[in-house]
């Protein structure tokens, strides 16, 4: 069976290593280890199969892909493929020598995150004192004429520090930034409580937000991720399911996106017996959220279906049991209850401060 | 922000053309990519830190030459302020 989409993003999760330790991480709670990490010919083969069938961007991440012995020849193998090539890391471990190989190997752009806008939170969140190398990387990068784009995860725990973070942005000039709250999967879901901000803490960030993006207008575009659970409509997750976007895992699966494992009766085709062509057409993971059909209402009958395609069915599972009911986030979701029992939950507590040691759990690094 | 008439607009770092082979033509940038038309398919080309403003402008009217100059060159500085807003562009 074909379908009418076509792939424009290839998110190539390289391995699950990492030696950051966020606690907020995207990553399955049940890692991938190394020694069953796809082998360097095996995502070549992948690049080419997904330039031929349409995709258009490739996203470097993990872990941290730079974990990657072979990151430089996997840069070189998706360049020549005729993909852009962004890399989604930490900064670690990279020198300066390393930054140049991966330019010079064809890397069109470079994604740093930080986890805040100082070292304390920094360590409180990622477990690793990263920060002080990133500001380094942050200046070799400034060597090179590829893209930069500075992320920030923000969430209850590093909020407070938006306007330090702000400063950085403001010095250092990038061309995108991306502020972007923790969306509550994998060890951020089992983290929850600690990390959702308050309805207060949410306006003030937005509307500081507002007024930079207005300042650095035509200097460095910027890019809010809401925490959706303050939303009023659900996100059009992943573009829809099956429609725009592929994620393979470092074992080779191939997933509609990050999070899809957690669905119970998917069954997942891996690059190593299948090419990528084959799987986006024929995987029934991929065609079971695909289009229309399966929707229940409200969705079925709403106009903001073509717009949201009824939100994450990720989350929908998570918080509902059903993976084809509507995105409990929705004002319009029955189920909407549910969110602002959590909601309301957190706003009993008070914010944390970053010196006091919150109870939670880091993200392990895989065998 | 509008360009001056001799500025010379190029793209900006992270931005490029996909391959000539690959069709359509679009501008591959972090995380999205921007559909060309014909049209601003020449615009683009042809910022390459060399041409001004001016020069595109006389180009594009050549190839183009039923419309005005003057439209020309106010189309052209519209659509550059538009890629510089979207960080699609320097000058």
């Amino acid at each position: 069976m074909s379908t009418n989409f076509t792939p424009l993003a290839l998110v190539a999760e390289l391995t699950h290593r990492c030696p950051l330790h966020c606690v907020y991480c995207s990553n399955p709670l049940e890692l991938a280890k190394r020694d069953a990490e796809l082998p360097t010919q095996t995502w070549a083969r992948v690049f080419r199969e997904a330039a031929a069938l349409g995709v258009l961007q490739v996203d470097f991440t993990g872990g941290e892909p730079l974990a990657r012995t072979d990151i430089v020849e996997l840069v070189r193998a998706a360049r020549l493929a005729g993909l852009y090539v962004s890399l989604i890391s930490s900064g670690l471990p990279l020198d300066e020598r390393k930054l140049a190989a991966l330019v010079d190997a064809g890397l069109d752009h470079f994604q740093l995150s930080f986890q805040g806008a100082t070292e304390a939170t920094g360590r409180a969140i990622s477990d690793t004192n990263s920060y002080p190398h990133k500001l380094l990387v942050l200046s070799w990068l400034k060597q090179h004429r590829i893209g930069v784009t500075l992320n920030f995860v923000i969430h209850r725990q590093n909020i407070h520090e938006l306007d330090a973070m702000l400063a950085l942005v403001e010095q250092h000039r990038p061309g995108c930034v991306e502020f972007a709250s923790v969306q509550y999967y994998g060890w951020a879901l089992a983290n929850r409580a600690a990390l959702l901000p308050t309805r207060e803490q949410l306006d003030h960030c937005v509307s500081t937000i507002h007024r930079a993006e207005e300042r650095l207008k035509g200097t460095t575009r910027f890019v809010f991720v809401v925490p959706d659970y303050y939303a009023k409509y659900p996100k059009p997750c992943v573009g829809g399911w099956g429609r725009k976007l592929m994620l393979i895992d470092p074992n080779g699966t191939a997933l509609p996106c990050h999070a899809a494992n957690v669905i119970p009766g998917l069954q997942f085709e891996n690059v190593k017996e299948k090419c990528l062509l084959d799987i986006w057409q024929t995987s029934s993971a991929f065609r079971k959220f695909r289009g229309e059909d399966w929707m229940q209402e409200p969705c079925k009958s709403c106009d903001r279906r073509h717009q949201d395609f009824a939100g994450c069915r990720c989350q929908a599972f998570l918080l509902t049991g059903d993976p084809a009911a509507i995105d409990p986030v929705c004002s319009l979701a029955p189920t909407r209850s549910r969110v602002d029992a959590i909601l309301a939950d957190i706003h009993l507590r008070v914010p944390a401060c970053p010196e006091e040691k919150t109870e939670w759990v880091y993200r392990p690094n895989p065998g | 922000m509008k360009p001056e008439l001799d500025a010379t607009p190029r793209l900006a770092p992270g931005v490029r053309l996909n391959e000539s082979t690959q069709q359509p033509r679009m501008l591959l940038m972090p995380e999205r990519v921007l559909r060309l038309n014909r049209s601003s398919l020449e615009i683009v080309l042809r910022c390459d830190g060399k041409n001004t403003v001016r020069q595109i402008a006389d180009d594009l009217h050549r190839l183009y030459s039923t419309a005005e100059l003057q439209r020309i060159t106010d189309d052209i500085v519209e659509y550059l302020a538009l890629l510089h807003t979207q960080r699609a562009i320097d000058f």
